[in-house]
């Protein structure tokens, strides 16, 4: 087996994850979720804000997000629509308004909810920080048009938001910088606004501490916490479906990380016995 | 002169912001709100140079048919007809049936999320040809990533069903990232702060000057 193992091509490895990724994609072994502590906190985070609020919303993140964030963006309408909660939707990664808009569109439509009354896509700005901290002096300054070019000031959602104070809550959806970290540190701690937050598994460890003090009400980590949270709101997405493929996928990386140390191992032996 | 006015400028205007921070009136509050909008200007004009950058740097390699300049024709073509497409679509380059989001729909999207998807397989045969346990400290980080990896997913949780309930992996792995890992990150997290802080600060003061002209 060791000396088969020393001489395996790495195509072989490649075929064996595409396998494992595949299989439980098209036949699902629906393997059972546990709730974690973060995810209802971030699930109770929304559920506590009065209904009929007028919540933000910003989706931080690029195609390369799509498998672990889009299907946490897609929960978290659903559940805010079905309080009847307003949404204003912003985007602060240049790769993503497209994104953003085809999902939010897609919820609203199957929520029969309507743009402009229900909820705004305001689109991507450039500026980062900058515009986190614009949005503080007033929403319509950062964003003077929406997404599809209408003035923001005009549009009905927008009659009772001016600022932060006008929210009750951010929930933000982000793949990286900015996102997360940065909505903490300008927004959070300066305008003492709740929030909760979804993110990619690789990002996850780095929010702890701003959920351990409380910074962050909730967190979703990678499609892990989609799933997750998925299932707390008894929906079957594509996150649930995704999970018996991460699984398989785990634990083909943790076999390949003990089979490569075997025949390290084994190499070293037979060196020193040599 | 030619030194010290850029200082002064950006001395005024990082001691102002600072101080818009703490002070809410609005003699601050709006010059301050100016300076944002400033700043958020400034940084759509580096898309422009960006644009102008990569073009000259690939037209470069392309007309001196350098190792890969096919690759680089490529991306020039490709930026140049992206943004001719939605220069020539005007305002409502977004909407339905328009190239621009045909664009971003069906070629830039899909490539992107194949790009991250691709991580999946070197990430497997990474870890079995480079992720060698040579020390105690790689032994510790391989036991945490295998805790990590497996108690993240239902499948490692089914796999220690049998055992005690804190001795289960997706407990133990719980117990890794909100103990030892969170309080790690915390350390990280305060000392990028204090760094940020003091390099502010030296910004302000006049002592870091690397920011004009290369100097130190």
């Amino acid at each position: 087996v060791t000396r088969w193992l020393e001489r395996l091509d790495r195509r072989w490895i490649f075929f064996g994850m595409g396998l494992l990724v595949l299989l439980p994609l098209l036949f699902p072994l629906s393997l059972p979720l546990t709730v974690s502590n973060r995810v209802r906190a971030f699930h109770d985070g929304i559920a506590r804000i009065p209904d009929g609020s007028t919540v933000l919303m910003s989706c931080d993140y690029d195609p390369g997000a799509i498998p672990e964030l889009v299907p946490m963006t897609r929960t978290a309408l659903h559940q805010l629509f079905d309080k009847k909660c307003k949404v204003v939707v912003t985007c602060l990664w240049p790769g993503g308004p497209g994104l953003v808009d085809n999902t939010v569109r897609a919820v609203a439509d199957e929520m029969h909810q309507v743009d402009g009354v229900d909820y705004v896509d305001l689109g991507f700005k450039e500026g980062r920080e900058a515009v986190m901290v614009l949005m503080g002096q007033g929403i319509a300054n950062a964003f003077p048009r929406d997404y599809q070019g209408k003035d923001t000031r005009s549009l009905p959602i927008m009659r009772n938001v001016r600022d932060y104070s006008s929210f009750p809550l951010l929930v933000n959806i982000s793949a990286g910088y900015p996102g997360t970290k940065e909505w903490v540190q300008q927004v959070q701690g300066r305008f003492h606004l709740p929030m909760v937050a979804g993110v990619t598994a690789v990002s996850a460890p780095e929010f702890y501490p701003y959920l351990q003090t409380g910074q962050l009400v909730g967190l979703l980590g990678g499609m892990a916490g989609a799933a997750e949270y998925e299932k707390l709101r008894g929906e079957k997405g594509t996150a649930t479906r995704g999970m018996d493929a991460q699984s398989m996928a785990h634990v083909f990386v943790a076999l390949c990380i003990l089979a490569g140390n075997w025949v390290h191992w084994r190499r070293r032996r037979e060196e020193r016995a040599s | 002169m030619k030194r010290e006015f850029p200082l002064f400028v950006t001395a005024v205007v990082g001691i102002f912001m600072i101080l818009s921070f703490f002070v809410p009136h609005q003699l601050v509050s709006v010059p301050s709100d100016f300076l944002q909008q400033c700043a958020i200007i400034i940084v759509g004009f580096g898309y422009v140079l960006g644009g102008a950058n990569t073009l000259r740097l690939n037209a470069d390699t392309i007309y001196k048919r350098q190792p890969g300049w096919g690759y680089k024709l490529v991306l020039v073509l490709a930026l140049i007809a992206t943004v001719a497409i939605g220069a020539v679509e005007g305002r409502d380059f977004l909407t339905e049936h328009k190239i621009s989001k045909w664009l971003y729909d069906e070629i830039y999207s899909p490539m992107a999320a194949t790009m991250f998807a691709l991580l999946a397989f070197y990430i497997a045969s990474a870890a079995f040809r480079a992720f060698r346990i040579r020390t105690v400290e790689a032994g510790l980080l391989a036991v945490a990533a295998l805790i990590v990896m497996l108690g993240r997913v239902p499948l490692g949780a089914l796999m220690t069903k049998w055992l005690p309930a804190p001795l289960q992996l997706p407990a133990v792995q719980d117990w890794v990232m909100e103990v030892p890992q969170n309080a790690a990150k915390r350390a990280i997290l305060m000392g990028a702060a204090l760094g940020v802080m003091a390099t502010g600060l030296r910004v302000i003061l006049g002592i870091e000057r690397s920011y004009l002209s290369g100097e130190d």
